[in-house]
């Protein structure tokens, strides 16, 4: 049971990580209607910056953490989320009434072109980091010495996401930008009939996308005390699959996949085999779409005749 | 009500969550003529017909297709592709859905899709060219070059069917549903769109081919002029439920039908009105 | 010669060089902030585990000046070459010039490649990329009666690769399993038929029934997904077999793959040295070259065979079903198509041709392993369909040549290879998103085999 709770913990999470991934690739699928590839990369990329910045702050002597990891934070953000933009008007946005394949094979491109630039930028080897935050509560001590732990740098994941959660909701709901994302969801043509200037409105999902994957690399930086240039593909295509599992175009649906996601593959982790999680996590995905395409809180699609 | 009836369509009810499009339907389409079903937008007419060819299953009801040696099908029951290769009813669209990437020609070899696919002994004996494929082929380019010359598309066989005039491929989309040799056609608003001298031509296309291959056919329409013209019955719709039924002169003077028209739109409804003068 | 309006107002709106430079500044300024970080800082991990800095900020400077200077000359291009989607009058004589230039492309394209081995007998390195390449344009041909044709958006097209691969490598070395009966129980024993000489004729069709089989299996769940979900449960299965092959050490022998695959022999005579060579028979003095070259012809058939089924069946009424589902699924619905069939016969045709690929690639490189089948294969193979216009059979091979030529001459940058993929396959679908190729050729005509063009047709939904 403790093995268990403890495992419950983990996946929260790491299911977190995924959430916050998963709310970029719903957004952009909601306003655009296509996968962003890149995504995945985005945020190793917002791993990246988050560790040069880190090093960067140590090395001026600074120690204060929480001053440290607000700034790394800020900077992380701010400047992935102008890769997302970047990535947008150079790939996406000339290619925006084009041909449905040639979007995708564009953000494709864009991904192989953000893994190996950081390759070349920064060497294919892991980077470590010694682990930052330390320290935590024990919960409950088992009768055969083992230990149920909630560490302090799990809960600085699960409040930053709350936070963000809460934050972005009220972005979405009761902002201007917020009303106009949802107009360009609906209709673009009919949105912008009204005023709303579409390309800023695309451009700007793209940004929120990439702070928010951003945010998502710095707790996995911290959680995992690594980053390497590959890591975007596999926590990519999860998040993709959280986003579809809870509907895709849905936030809260994003969310509820990365926590679900995150449980399964701590859980198949834990008590099946390590070496065929990501097998797990891809299985759910194509069971997810066969028989849930609309995802848990997805709205159903009406075929039209 | 003894007449011999292709389709009989008994109670029946399409409801989509709480909004009910169709209620307790029941009407009857006659072999060998042609049946219209009108009534004003958003009456239901294209959802009946989504229920006729399989492309919605019915909440509840019976749609019985009875073909000429007597053999029935409830239709119902067979699920979207069925409908056409096994009940042999076949279908247009309100919004055009050719192959517009095809040309015309090849419009019409797809839909010999069935018939060819046994001739190419499911592909074996074609990718051999074995000589009984050739023959078939050859009959099938026949066959469409026949309809072709009937819609006046001869010299633009070769032509993408997405690069035809509007009216052209109106025309088109029928002789393709015409070539899967349908014993119901069923049409969706085919005068849509189209101007005076197309609708002319529009319905003695449809005279010749209630004349010439006996299909029966059932369709939807706006144009009045068109339906007045060429229905032996008309059935009227409005709010999913059937609210006249007769020949062309006992719906137009029927006092509900222009009810029904003038309290949804007044155009139509003296367009109903003027066709019989 | 009225002036074209559109042109005289590109004129009179035509961007100063204020402009321009307030453009490329703007693009150099967003260039520092991205590069700052990234390359101005290079972090690597120490001896002792410990992570250190230091800073690159010449380096720095460099790509922001590139930048900098790359977005003037972007503009000035732009200037030069007119707005995207002018049409551009080309005079009549050019025209007939260019079309009879293209029907000329292919067969003067198959007689080099024929004499490709003759005139590079020599040139190792010349052969062993033009089986790359033909490699490719086999996989490339397969994947279009998916996508191009059919419509059906398969990002994991190399997992049909994989499995002709190991089916081969794997049957090749333990021999074909038959049961047979007898009175010990278990009853039921599983014999090994060792092929010896023979292994890649027999095995060859086997890969390739068995990746179709796969390719059936696969496809039965996913055909009624559309468009992007089909696409990204593809990549999913597509992954799937790999880390399968990946984790199942007992059978597949893990990351170390597979080697000692048998080599392909001449219809049973092996190409070694010794008393039962070729070159013995034949009274020649023995040659690695000659093995080579067999597999160049023998790529080429493979090829061309797939090129050769898949134009028949475009004539037949299953690729013309095909190419209607790429169309309008639910005109075909209508027409009395099967669509699950008509979906299921296209994916196992492509798949079919993936494992042939696959086969061959195993019995050429005489190794495989998991490592040769990641969703870059796939990508790339997509890539090359694509570019070359969906559903041209030339194009595709044009484009197979362009990309896998151009990745070649971007060997000795070994890591900038993959940067270079990337930013290619944007800038050519910014360039052409509908391909090399940009027109269909009728299946059936007439009178008149006039080309279609491709902004007519459709791409496919599912």
């Amino acid at each position: 049971m403790d093995y268990f709770a403890q495992q419950l913990i983990n996946g929260l999470v790491l299911g977190s990580i995924y959430g916050l991934i998963a709310i970029g690739y719903t957004m952009v699928y909601g306003i655009v209607g296509m996968i962003n590839f890149a995504h995945g990369d985005i945020f190793m990329i917002g791993g990246f910056i988050a560790l040069i910045t880190f090093l960067i702050l140590v090395s001026f002597g600074l120690t204060a953490i929480p001053l440290i990891l607000l700034v790394v934070l800020l900077v992380s953000m701010a400047i992935t989320a102008l890769y997302g933009w970047t990535v947008e008007r150079i790939a996406y946005r000339p290619l925006r009434h084009s041909f449905r394949l040639a979007p995708m094979l564009s953000a494709i491109g864009m991904s192989f072109v953000l893994t190996n630039y950081s390759q070349v930028a920064q060497g294919a080897r892991v980077k470590p980091v010694p682990p930052i935050i330390t320290g935590g509560y024990t919960l409950h001590e088992g009768a055969g010495g083992f230990v149920v732990q909630l560490s302090n740098i799990q809960i600085i994941v699960v409040i930053t996401t709350v936070v963000l959660l809460a934050l972005f909701t009220w972005l979405v709901s009761s902002t201007r930008l917020g009303r106009d994302m949802r107009a360009c969801e609906q209709d673009q043509t009919m949105a912008s009939l009204l005023g709303v200037d579409v390309d800023r409105t695309i451009s700007m999902t793209f940004v929120i996308g990439a702070a928010l994957a951003a945010v998502a690399g710095m707790m996995y930086l911290l959680y995992y005390g690594l980053v390497d240039f590959f890591m975007g593909f596999v926590a990519g295509i999860k998040a993709f699959t959280a986003a579809v599992l809870g509907g895709i175009g849905s936030l809260p649906g994003a969310m509820l996949g990365g926590l679900l996601i995150g449980l399964i593959e701590t859980l198949w982790s834990a008590y099946f085999s390590v070496e065929y999680k990501d097998v797990a996590a891809f299985s759910i995905l194509i069971v997810v779409l066969i028989f849930l395409p609309t995802g848990l809180l997805g709205r159903p699609e009406v075929e039209k005749v | 009500m003894s007449a011999d009836h292709i389709l009989s369509v008994d109670h029946l009810s399409m409801r989509f969550g709480g909004i009910v499009a169709v209620n307790d339907l029941s009407f009857g389409a006659e072999r060998h003529k042609i049946t219209a079903l009108i009534g004003p937008n958003g009456a239901g007419k294209t959802t009946v017909f989504n229920c006729i060819t399989g492309f919605y299953k019915p909440t509840s009801g019976s749609i019985r297709l009875t073909h000429d040696d007597g053999h029935t099908i409830q239709l119902e029951r067979l699920n979207d592709f069925r409908i056409s290769k096994q009940a042999k009813v076949a279908r247009t669209f309100q919004n055009i859905r050719l192959f517009p990437g095809m040309t015309a020609l090849e419009n019409l070899m797809v839909a010999q899709h069935n018939a060819l696919m046994r001739a190419s002994g499911l592909t074996l004996l074609g990718l051999i060219g074995a000589p009984s494929w050739r023959v078939a082929e050859k009959a099938a380019i026949d066959l469409a070059r026949t309809w072709l010359e009937r819609i006046g598309l001869l010299d633009r066989a070769d032509d993408a069917a997405g690069n035809l005039p509007y009216g052209d491929q109106r025309r088109l989309e029928i002789a393709r549903a015409m070539c899967t040799e349908p014993a119901l056609l069923c049409l969706d608003e085919p005068a849509a769109g189209l101007n005076a001298r197309e609708s002319a031509a529009l319905s003695e296309l449809l005279l010749s081919i209630r004349a010439n291959q006996g299909t029966s056919i059932l369709l939807i329409e706006h144009d009045m002029s068109v339906v007045m013209e060429i229905s032996d019955h008309v059935v009227v719709m409005d709010y999913g439920v059937k609210i006249a039924e007769g020949t062309p002169q006992h719906v137009r003077d029927d006092p509900r039908v222009i009810a029904a028209y003038l309290g949804a739109d007044e155009e139509e409804a003296i367009a109903v009105m003027e066709s019989g003068t | 010669m009225s002036a074209n309006p559109a042109a005289a107002m590109q004129t009179s709106r035509a961007p100063g060089v204020a402009f321009i430079l307030k453009k490329a500044l703007i693009s150099a300024l967003v260039a520092l902030v991205l590069f700052s970080l990234m390359i101005g800082v290079r972090t690597e991990a120490g001896s002792d585990g410990q992570l250190t800095y230091w800073t690159r900020f010449g380096d720095l400077a460099m790509m922001v000046a590139t930048v900098f200077g790359g977005s003037i000359v972007v503009e000035l291009l732009r200037q030069w070459w007119g707005p995207v989607g002018t049409v551009r009058i080309v005079p009549p004589q050019v025209t007939s010039a260019l079309s009879l230039a293209g029907r000329l492309v292919a067969p003067v394209l198959l007689i080099f490649t024929f004499l490709v081995p003759v005139i590079f007998y020599n040139e190792r390195y010349i052969l062993d990329l033009g089986i790359l390449v033909l490699t490719y344009v086999m996989l490339g041909w397969g994947l279009n009666v998916v996508v191009g044709l059919a419509g059906l958006l398969d990002l994991g097209y190399v997992a049909f690769y994989a499995v002709g691969a190991y089916s081969y490598a794997l049957l090749a070395q333990s021999g074909i399993p038959y049961p047979h009966v007898s009175m010990v129980p278990p009853f039921v024993h599983v014999d090994f038929l060792q092929l010896g000489p023979w292994a890649f004729w027999v095995l060859l069709p086997v890969s390739g029934i068995l990746a179709a089989f796969w390719g059936v299996l696969l496809g039965f769940p996913v055909l009624r997904l559309r468009g992007d979900y089909l696409a990204i449960v593809t990549l999913a299965f597509g992954e799937i077999i790999r880390l399968v092959l990946l984790n199942w050490q007992s059978v597949t022998g893990g990351p170390n793959g597979v080697s000692g695959i048998p080599r392909p022999t001449m219809f049973g005579i092996p190409l070694s040295p010794g008393d039962d060579g070729l070159a013995f028979k034949l009274g020649i003095e023995f040659s690695p070259t000659h093995r080579i070259v067999f597999l160049f012809y023998l790529i080429l058939a493979l090829a061309l065979l797939t090129n050769w089924v898949t134009i028949r069946l475009r004539r037949l009424p299953i690729g013309r079903a095909w190419e209607a589902l790429r169309e309008d699924e639910v005109a075909c619905r209508a027409l009395g198509i099967n669509t699950t069939t008509t979906k299921l016969t296209a994916f196992a045709t492509g798949a079919m041709f993936g494992g042939l690929a696959g086969a061959f690639f195993a019995t050429r490189q005489g190794f495989i392993s998991p490592e040769s089948f990641t969703f870059h294969e796939s990508a790339l193979v997509l890539a090359i369909v694509v570019l070359g216009g969906m559903g041209s059979q030339l194009g595709v091979a044009l484009a197979a040549l362009a990309m896998i030529g151009g990745f070649e001459l971007f060997r000795g940058l070994d890591q900038y290879r993959m940067l270079v993929f990337g930013m290619a396959m944007v800038l050519l679908m910014i360039w052409r998103p509908r391909g090399l190729i940009g027109h269909r050729a009728p299946t059936v005509f007439l009178e008149r085999n006039q080309a279609i063009s491709s902004d007519l047709v459709k791409e496919g939904h599912g």
